[in-house]
């Protein structure tokens, strides 16, 4: 269970993180998303307290970081894969975390196999590791000490797609077990594929939150059948909206039980009839990234969505 | 593809049906384990290694240059400790000062203080194991010299002659850890290890020339530079020390090394780790 209560954090007049307040669930994977810059890494590392905040707090497990006795055994912590003496080999690094631990000495073994690092790569120096070899021993400093808590601070970066699915795989069984899981990532699709709940920060502030569905849903209904301009007048004559798509299907805000009734009404013949993809969240998100990128001296339009 | 799966799992569980295996608070780091992890750091990088090698290195090698360079009837122990001693004024600053610098310059500090969250900890861990590793190594040297002179007296046949005491011995090494320790507050001040590097050789070979050139003009500072030099003042240790030597030492001491290191251990304390 991560809280963080109306989180602030001042540099100067620059707000980087500006009166956050969310709570990543045990049995969830949190996906924190925004654009570079938008206060998602000031925020964890203000969690794992590396960074005083300006006010507001931070609990973990319903203790501030530095009350946790031993935090690598509580909380997995991946901040940035390659802040790492390069000089040292994957194994030793691990070896590192877990003699700090008080782990046994066959935990490292197990984890490497965990994280897919062969002993060949294990043996390496880090220096010579791809971004996605470091992910993965980040990965692993961060599980070795079987926590409850993890907090990855873009954990995907450098992994290929394959090893997208792997991650998911092992956070959804890690929250499974009832772990909570916190990630941050710029990428909407990295946070679709993994995330449960959903934190959209912009800017320092949070500007969407829910579970995945929600945010990603459109409340719309989006509809084939055979002769889609009847559809789409019958569903105007009861009222509601309708949109032939480019591809030649109706989207509509009536409710999907409305859709199915108008069509069986109109003896119209459904092939598919389902929630609309939500362009909300995609859109949202082009627009929080479109406005960091502009100009600054433009005052940027803060109250985004 | 499962498609017999009939009653397939719910995206995200809900929080009330997870029960995760009760567990208990974890006992706290002992202060030695965080000790033995600092002292591992310490080898286990190739430079890290060859650092530490090169103090045994090098006092085989001073060892063998006094054997082989100076006359039989010159030669005494305190030959042997004036060769190693200057080859790990210079070596064991440099330790100190990668003890903790390399954990930013390298970033690792990221890892290293999520992993212990007191940073105080850390660094008192890491000043334990630099002050433990200065007074091995000048044991070290003092043993290889040791060895060396026996080894010569022998085949020579002559009689080795002990002029240093034990005293002697561990105001040399007293002068070695302020080295190494001046080394270990830069390190902090700067957290970066070429800065830190600069400025630890400023205060080693400039600031003397400095100091010496200002005395033989000026009087007054020829007369109390060793209240305000600590380079001096650690001189001193290489010879008999009176109250006042020692005095001197702990006034240079104050302004040099203990005043800055408080200053660079609210630094590091409190300094933002990105």
């Amino acid at each position: 269970m991560i809280q963080i209560d109306a989180l602030t954090k001042r540099y100067g007049r620059f707000t980087a993180v500006d009166n956050v307040t969310f709570t990543a669930e045990p049995g969830r994977v949190t996906g924190f998303l925004g654009p570079n810059g938008a206060g998602k890494s000031t925020t964890m590392r203000i969690l794992v307290g590396l960074t005083d905040p300006s006010s507001g707090s931070a609990h973990l497990l319903g203790r501030h970081f530095s009350q946790l006795p031993n935090p690598g055994r509580e909380v997995g912590v991946l901040l940035d894969a390659s802040a790492q003496h390069g000089g040292r080999t994957g194994r030793e690094i691990l070896t590192l975390a877990a003699r700090t631990m008080g782990l046994p000495r066959s935990s490292v073994a197990e984890t490497l196999e965990r994280v897919s690092l062969t002993e060949e790569e294990a043996g390496r120096r880090v220096r010579n590791y791809s971004l996605g070899m470091r992910q993965r021993l980040g990965i692993a400093t961060a599980l070795i000490g079987d926590p409850e808590v993890l907090i990855l601070d873009e954990p995907a970066n450098g992994l290929d797609p394959a090893g997208i699915r792997w991650m998911r795989d092992l956070l959804r069984g890690f929250a499974d077990d009832g772990g909570t899981v916190l990630l941050s990532s710029h990428l909407l699709h990295e946070i679709e594929v993994i995330a449960d709940d959903i934190v959209v920060i912009g800017n320092g502030r949070i500007v969407a939150q829910g579970t995945k569905q929600e945010l990603l849903a459109s409340g719309e209904t989006y509809a084939r059948c055979g002769e889609p301009t009847s559809l789409g007048r019958a569903l105007q004559w009861a009222g509601h909206t309708a949109e032939i798509t480019t591809e030649g299907a109706v989207r509509s805000n009536a409710d999907l039980a409305t859709v199915g009734q108008i069509a069986f009404d109109a003896g119209l013949v459904l092939t598919e009839l389902r929630a609309a993809d939500g362009a909300g969240l995609e859109e949202m998100f082009l627009q929080l990234t479109a406005e960091t990128q502009r100009d600054h001296l433009e005052t940027p339009e803060r109250e985004a969505a | 593809m499962s498609t017999t799966t009939v009653a397939p799992e719910p995206v995200g569980r809900r929080p009330e049906a997870v029960h995760r295996r009760e567990r208990g608070v974890p006992a706290p780091i002992p202060f030695g384990r965080i000790a033995g992890v600092e002292l591992r750091k310490m080898f286990d990088t190739r430079s890290g290694f060859w650092l530490m090698a090169s103090l045994v290195v090098l006092s085989l090698a001073a060892t063998a240059v006094t054997i082989i360079f100076v006359d039989a009837d010159n030669l005494d122990y305190e030959g042997f400790a004036s060769a190693w001693g200057m080859p790990m004024s210079v070596i064991l600053p440099m330790i100190a000062v990668l003890a903790v610098t390399s954990e930013w310059s390298a970033r690792s500090a990221l890892t290293t203080f999520t992993l212990v969250s007191g940073r105080g900890r850390v660094i008192a861990a890491k000043a334990l194991v630099t002050a433990a590793v200065g007074v091995v190594a000048i044991a070290v040297a003092a043993a290889v010299g040791a060895l060396g002179y026996l080894g010569v007296a022998a085949v020579m046949d002559l009689d080795p002659v002990w002029n240093i005491s034990f005293t002697e011995l561990a105001q040399v090494t007293l002068a070695s850890e302020i080295g190494m320790f001046m080394g270990f507050m830069l390190g902090t001040l700067f957290r970066s290890s070429p800065g830190a590097i600069v400025a630890y050789f400023v205060y080693a070979l400039v600031l003397p020339t400095v100091s010496s050139a200002l005395a033989s003009t000026n009087t007054w500072w020829a007369e109390h530079a060793t209240w305000f030099d600590l380079n001096w003042a650690t001189m001193n240790l290489y010879s008999e020390m009176t109250d006042k030597n020692w005095a001197q030492l702990g006034v240079a001491g104050l302004i040099w090394l203990v005043i800055p290191m408080i200053v660079g251990l609210r630094l590091v304390l409190r300094s933002e780790v990105k």
